[in-house]
């Protein structure tokens, strides 16, 4: 088993390193708007696609929802769906498209039954990828704001209000 | 449930009616010819409400659902289109929706789509910019805002009911009455779920279904089909994605004698009609007949929804400017 698989089972670990890290990318955040937030993602870009892709076979869409959907890379779905499981699901819980795989979005939602903080996330619509933000850096994108933006017609909708009294509200 | 009407087509009358509606699935033609589609249509015409026109379902190419739509509305008959993500990207949809509404259709059933290696081409590209999710919200974001995704206005709004699919009988078991929610959230009016032959996994799917309140705020149809035999069948559980078919059906209809299988098929879609329909929440049913359309009306009168409703004509209001946002 590779560290990434292993690591992809412990997703309350995850979580955990997921929560640590962005609180030090938001101190850090005056700091990388002095240097230059695009001079930052040239810098980092590189390194978070190759730990991430370790960890998460990232495909860097640079609008990170890992923690909404069970810690798990939902552009690893080969539909990229982000708000999966689609019908195609095979009977033992492997993917359509690749039935040596199993479904990625299967497996989201097992770990996000484990998670302590952001598994009821799940629940969240998440809104269309902004494909303008392919290959560049997540957390450089978290800072900024961008990665949070949608079409002007999309509102907020990312939560389900009929499942709120089940997950802990957002 | 009754509710604000949304786009008046037959099918969203006769469920807001409260009558238990019946669709069936037109199989598209590999022809240019419109003959073939008015004929489909004329195989089962008075047996149901609407009718589903695939969106090269399988991924194999056929007539596109627009045209086969359009076709449909010519002959006073209701359809529901079917749009797949996974050949389109945003900006096609978009512009093909309105076409479609211009062209007399109101029902959009919004689907992810079976993945490119399904069909015949598996060496197309694979677009999925959207997924199911995000093409029910734009929908419902120009029919209720008149406005495309990007906040650009329309002069006139698409009356739209929308529909997705959902499959009951696919993992994760637990998450799937939850993104049906997320759905009906996202804008879905209506509800066909894939093929039901399992009651049992279809009872405990609803009874959370209406549990969270879902079968109020949608209607949700059970989608079923007749079987040819049980080789076909086998040949549909192993090769359409996301389709369970236990091992009883397959022997029940290879039990049946020479000759009687198609019938034997038939027999046990009239039984799960009859068997969901007992079930809360279940709204109506949609008929798959894939190459036995002409099955369709006997499977209609066997379970006892023949005649169909005739519903009166909605009076069609002004359509109001609607304001940006
Ligand atoms: S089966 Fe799972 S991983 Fe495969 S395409 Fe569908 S949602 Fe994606």
């Amino acid at each position: 088993m590779s560290i990434g698989s292993w690591l992809r089972d412990h997703p309350r670990m995850l979580e955990r390193a997921y929560g640590s890290t962005k609180s030090l990318f938001q101190k850090l955040d005056p700091v990388i708007k002095r240097i230059g937030y695009e001079r930052v993602d040239r810098w980092i870009s590189g390194p978070e696609d190759w730990s991430k892709k370790i960890i998460f076979n990232c495909k860097m869409c640079g609008q990170c929802v890992l923690h909404s959907t069970g810690m798990t890379c939902s552009m690893s779905c080969p539909k990229n769906l982000r708000n999966g499981a689609c019908g195609g699901v095979r009977a033992n819980g492997h993917c359509e498209v690749k039935p040596e795989m199993r479904c990625v979005w299967v497996e989201a939602y097992e770990r996000s039954e484990q998670m302590g903080t952001w598994g009821h996330e799940i629940t969240h619509i998440q809104p269309p990828v902004n494909r303008q933000l392919e290959g560049s850096s997540a957390w450089v994108n978290m800072l900024t704001g961008v990665d949070q933006e949608v079409p002007k017609g999309w509102v907020g909708i990312n939560t389900i209000p009929v499942l709120e009294k089940n997950g802990s509200g957002s | 449930m009754s509710g604000e009407m949304k786009a008046g087509t037959n099918l969203e009358r006769v469920l807001r009616a409260g009558h238990f509606a019946v669709t069936a699935e037109l199989g598209p033609p590999d022809s240019s010819n419109p003959d073939d589609v008015i004929h489909e249509i004329g195989v089962m015409e008075g047996a149901v409400d609407a009718y589903n026109a695939t969106d090269a379902s399988g991924a194999h190419c056929h007539m596109s659902s627009v045209a086969v739509s359009a076709l449909t509305a010519q002959q006073g008959l209701d359809p529901i289109l079917q749009i797949s993500c996974r050949d389109k990207n945003r900006i096609a949809i978009q512009g093909d929706v309105l076409g479609a509404a211009a062209l007399g259709v109101g029902n959009v059933l919004c689907l992810t789509g079976d993945d490119v290696t399904a069909g015949d081409q598996p060496e197309a590209k694979r677009v999925f910019d959207f997924d199911c999710m995000h093409l029910l919200r734009t929908l419902r974001i120009m029919r209720d805002k008149s406005m495309f995704l990007s906040g650009r206005p329309l002069t006139t709004a698409p009356k739209l009911f929308l529909g997705a699919a959902s499959n009951p009988f696919a993992m994760p078991y637990d998450f799937r009455p939850i993104r049906m929610a997320k759905k009906i959230e996202a804008g879905a009016d209506f509800i066909q779920t894939q093929y039901c032959f399992d009651i049992p996994r279809f009872k405990e799917f609803m009874k959370r279904a209406v549990d969270l309140g879902l079968h109020e705020k949608a209607f949700i149809m059970v989608g079923v089909g007749p079987m040819k035999g049980g080789r076909s069948a086998e040949f549909i559980r192993k090769n359409v994605p996301g389709v369970r078919i236990p091992d009883a059906i397959i022997d029940r209809l290879n039990g049946a004698p020479k000759g009687k299988k198609a019938e034997e098929g038939k027999k046990i879609c009239i039984e799960l009609i009859q068997q969901a329909m007992e079930i809360e929440g279940v709204s109506g049913a949609h008929i798959m007949a894939y190459k036995l359309e002409h099955q369709v009306p006997d499977i209609v009168k066997g379970a006892g929804l023949w005649p169909r409703p005739v519903m009166e004509a909605v009076q069609e209001p002004m359509p109001e400017p609607v304001p940006g946002d």
